[in-house]
């Protein structure tokens, strides 16, 4: 079945996206800022559907939004909301911030110029039903090694995490 | 037009088949089947209860009560709509509706039966269980925009709950995920026998896996399977709120919990969100281990005559029904003030009778009876969840978070591991 409509799909899902990615930064309330980061996040999956990756998007559904902005609201929810609403907002940053954001813009534009030779002409397409074994495969398969490391990793971090925040275990 | 009578013929969900007006039927009639089941639910909720506390439950409103969620709903509908003046009244506005959209977004997968979705996703499993985490977000925000101490307390239960138990529910999901990739004894899930052993995420691939596979997962590589299914069927009860999990709304400790401030219709939006909700876990868990929408015994007792017999069971259901609706009609009293009731019942009997006459028509029988012996497996659920809460007493929230990270978590992987060794050997 071919998609439909697909151009309006992609201006959507990506106006949602920066709109609430704005709004991540600019609300003062930081549990405004966390529901705005929820938006952005839903959107993401799905342009990330529209590249024919289903199981990306998935995965950002559950992990990111069903995972770490509950535990982001959890933990906003313990704060003293009034005292973080008297904080600076903004800092005097803005020579470096300036610089990052004109270091990104030039990228975009060098993208956006010379596209057409940097990327393939035709995007290499995976059946999209198969894409879930598609991952799989790459990952227990072809890069086990790598994928073990880093999953090694993370326990490290895990533990190092609760070691640090618990004295006495 | 042609598109619309073709799909008929055609053996996809609708999705699949790309005919977007059978889209939209499907899902209004899904829409309308669950409201539904939602008002039935809650009045045999009550009944069941009841009578399991030797009570009679609702009386007044109809025979035997049957009209008291009408006369619910009505109450609620025109009851005052209150704000609490220090709320924040966008999340407060938005929490209800995030509740309800997440509960029945989920039923985009559910497989009612081989073409009786709304569409097939290859990442089915994995969708749903995500969008069924998202309503968690949803009694967060309802908490926490409340402004006042018991919401937000009840919030806070909810997120450290389901944080908890989505870890072990999903161990237990992906041990019968596991199972799909096992060469069965015919053409299953994506692969044939002879090619590569390959799983699936798709809900109507699990439940075909199981068909060719000739086993429920639930007794496949006996106990693990069963096993997983028990975690799965705990955790999902303790996902949706539930008695004798339902901390975030524990009525002694926290006067209602996280909707302690909502009324009238936002409130009762909650209402319908939670009993969708458990519909859908329970849909999942039927998925998973009690082979969808397959009969009892494809296999043991295949051949036309036992599929006649079988496919007999949704209009027997409903003349068991008719039955008991048309025996009280002529128990009731002899007095005046029951002609109306008595009168009401016998309509209603006949109605279902009347139901139960077309189920037995040979082409309505034979599409319906995939969705009635799913219903019947997520109904079991729907009566251990009453039967739950008039057993169980609620845990305490050290205890819960025990029971979660020290019992249910360990035995999870415990059992995916257990699974994976068995099926390699």
């Amino acid at each position: 079945m071919d998609p439909v409509a697909t151009p309006y799909f992609f201006y959507g899902l990506s106006a949602v996206a920066v709109l609430s990615a704005v709004g991540v930064i600019m609300r003062r309330n930081p549990v405004h800022s966390a529901i705005a980061l929820i938006f952005t996040l839903l959107s993401l999956a799905g342009l990330y559907l529209m590249l024919y990756a289903p199981f990306v998007a998935g995965v950002q559904i559950i992990l990111y939004v069903g995972g770490i902005v509950v535990l982001f609201l959890f933990v906003i929810m313990l704060i003293n909301i009034e005292r973080m609403q008297r904080e600076y907002q903004f800092n005097k940053q803005w020579l470096v911030g300036l610089l990052a954001a004109a270091a990104l813009g030039a990228l975009f534009v060098a993208v956006y110029v010379k596209g057409q030779s940097i990327f393939p002409q035709h995007a290499v397409r995976f059946p999209e039903q198969l894409n879930t074994q598609q991952v799989g495969k790459m990952l227990y398969v072809d890069y086990l090694l790598p994928f073990e490391i880093a999953s090694l990793l993370l326990l490290v971090a895990i533990v190092g995490a609760v070691v640090m925040a618990k004295k006495r275990i | 037009m042609a598109d619309f009578s073709n799909y008929l013929n055609s053996n996809l969900t609708p999705g699949q088949a790309g005919a977007h007006l059978w889209v939209v039927i499907y899902i209004l009639i899904i829409f309308a089947a669950v409201s539904l089941a939602v008002i039935a639910m809650n009045w045999l909720e009550r009944k069941i209860l009841a009578h399991m506390q030797v009570r009679l439950g609702p009386m007044r409103v109809g025979p035997h009560g049957l009209l008291q969620p009408i006369a619910d709903a009505l109450k609620l509908l025109i009851k005052e709509d209150i704000i609490p003046e220090n709320a924040d009244k966008l999340v407060f506005w938005m929490a209800p509706l995030v509740v309800v959209i997440t509960a029945f977004t989920t039923y985009i997968v559910i497989p009612f039966g081989p073409t009786h979705a709304v569409t097939d996703m290859n990442i089915g499993i994995l969708f749903m269980l995500g969008v069924a985490s998202l309503g968690t977000l949803g009694i967060i925000m309802a908490g926490w925009a409340s402004n006042s101490h018991y919401p937000l307390l009840g919030s806070l239960r909810s997120s450290a709950q389901m944080v908890s138990y989505e870890v072990a529910m999903g161990m237990a999901a992906v041990s019968a995920i596991l199972m799909t990739s096992l060469r069965g004894t015919g053409v299953y899930g994506i692969g044939s026998p002879t090619a590569d052993a390959i799983g699936t995420l798709s809900m109507i691939e699990i439940v075909r896996a199981q068909m060719n596979q000739h086993v429920w997962f639930v007794f496949k590589f006996f106990p693990l399977g069963l096993a997983a299914f028990g975690i799965f069927a705990i955790a999902m009860v303790a996902e949706t709120n539930r008695a004798p999990f339902d901390l975030p709304e524990a009525e002694s400790e926290l006067t209602a919990g996280f909707h302690t401030e909502y009324s009238g219709f936002r409130w009762s939006l909650f209402f319908l969100a939670e009993y969708a909700a458990m519909i859908a876990v329970s849909s999942i868990a039927v998925t998973l281990w009690l082979g969808g929408w397959l009969r009892p015994f494809p296999h043991w007792l295949s051949g036309d005559a036992w599929d006649t017999a079988f496919s007999i069971f949704p209009a027997f259901t409903f003349f068991v029904l008719a039955g008991m609706a048309l025996r009280t009609t002529v128990r009731m009293p002899k007095h005046p003030y029951f002609k109306i009731q008595k009168a009401g019942l016998g309509v209603f009997g006949l109605l279902l009778g009347g139901i139960g006459l077309v189920l037995l028509v040979p082409p309505v029988r034979d599409r319906v009876q995939d969705i009635y012996w799913f219903a019947i497996k997520v109904a079991a659920f729907m009566y251990l969840y009453i039967w739950y809460r008039g057993t169980f007493p609620r845990y305490r929230f050290d205890q819960l978070m025990r029971l979660g990270w020290k019992f249910m978590i360990p035995t999870g992987i415990g059992v995916l591991i257990a699974t994976a060794l068995v099926g390699v050997l």
